[in-house]
């Protein structure tokens, strides 16, 4: 066992490993310090429940919805490689 | 309109030429692309070009899809492509500035614990403020992180794109994604806290 997997996280590294954390990209050990600190560090694991959050915000953010000028620009694209297609080959 | 199966139904009626087909996929598709292509010009009107482009290139390109990527990824695909070689933020970008990479000061002391600890709101933001409100904060704060950050949330977050995905069409490295990754999700969570305790 190398002696720094021994030594405690401070908060200022618990942060810096959480979004690898979230992701599943730590490895076993490191992420067996984390969660120690977690346990014991109410800030960090608060800081941890907010960045979940972000990630699954960030997810369910919609795009603005097409316009029906935009979804009629695009049919004249369709219909110019309709041309292209029936004219060339 | 996910699963192979309705892609793979989509795609061939497109090739039989069928014009709803293409307003289905235009539907699902033009506002993500639109959003995406974002990330990688200038401005809205760049971008709407690129995205037609697209969209040209795509159906030009039908013969060669083959069903073996999801029909996301391929779209994906050609846009981030088309973007990049219109690349005007692009070449600017592709070496990582310092703020891409930085840690946000002064929240820790020397020590390395925390001298300004997180406001705790992860639990109010679930129970009273309604998930669209954070979503539209998210959006709006996506604009407006350093290009690298907001490609790689884009894809990553946002479109759900796979690491290798990621990795590959931004031509960057697993270290840098995990850089990136860090860097843009530690902003929007600034962001998304001083929307609920600014309340
Ligand atoms: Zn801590």
């Amino acid at each position: 066992m190398r002696v720094w997997a021994a030594r405690p996280l401070v908060c200022r590294d618990a942060v810096s490993i959480m979004s690898d954390f979230v992701d599943g990209r730590l490895p076993r050990r490191e992420a067996n310090r984390l969660e120690r600190h977690l346990a014991d560090c109410p800030h960090c694991h608060e800081h941890l429940e907010q960045l979940r959050l972000t990630i699954r915000t960030l997810g369910h953010a919609e795009p603005e919805a097409l316009t029906e000028t935009a979804l009629d620009d695009l049919i004249e694209v369709y219909q110019r490689w309709r041309a292209e297609e029936s004219a060339g080959m | 309109m996910t699963g192979p199966a309705t892609e793979v139904e989509l795609i061939d009626r497109l090739r039989r030429g069928d014009q709803t087909a293409f307003t289905e996929l235009v539907t699902a598709y033009q506002p993500r692309m639109l959003r995406l292509a974002r990330g990688f010009v200038p401005n809205q009107a760049v971008a709407e070009e690129v995205v037609q482009d697209t969209w040209l290139a795509v159906l030009r390109g039908l013969e060669r899809f083959e069903g073996r990527s999801s029909l996301t990824t391929w779209l994906f695909a050609i846009l981030v492509n088309r973007a990049k070689s219109t690349g005007v933020r692009e070449s600017r970008d592709r070496l990582l500035s310092a703020d891409e990479v930085a840690d946000p000061p002064g929240r820790f002391d020397a020590t390395g614990a925390w001298s300004s600890p997180p406001e705790p709101w992860s639990e109010r933001a679930e129970d009273r403020l309604d998930a669209e409100r954070l979503a539209v904060r998210a959006r709006k704060h996506l604009d407006t992180l350093p290009t690298a950050q907001r490609q790689v949330l884009l894809l990553h977050d946002v479109e759900g794109l796979s690491r290798e995905e990621v990795r590959s069409l931004l031509d960057i490295t697993e270290g840098n994604l995990r850089v990136l990754l860090h860097r843009g999700r530690s902003r929007v969570r600034a962001a998304l806290e001083s929307e609920v305790t600014a309340r």
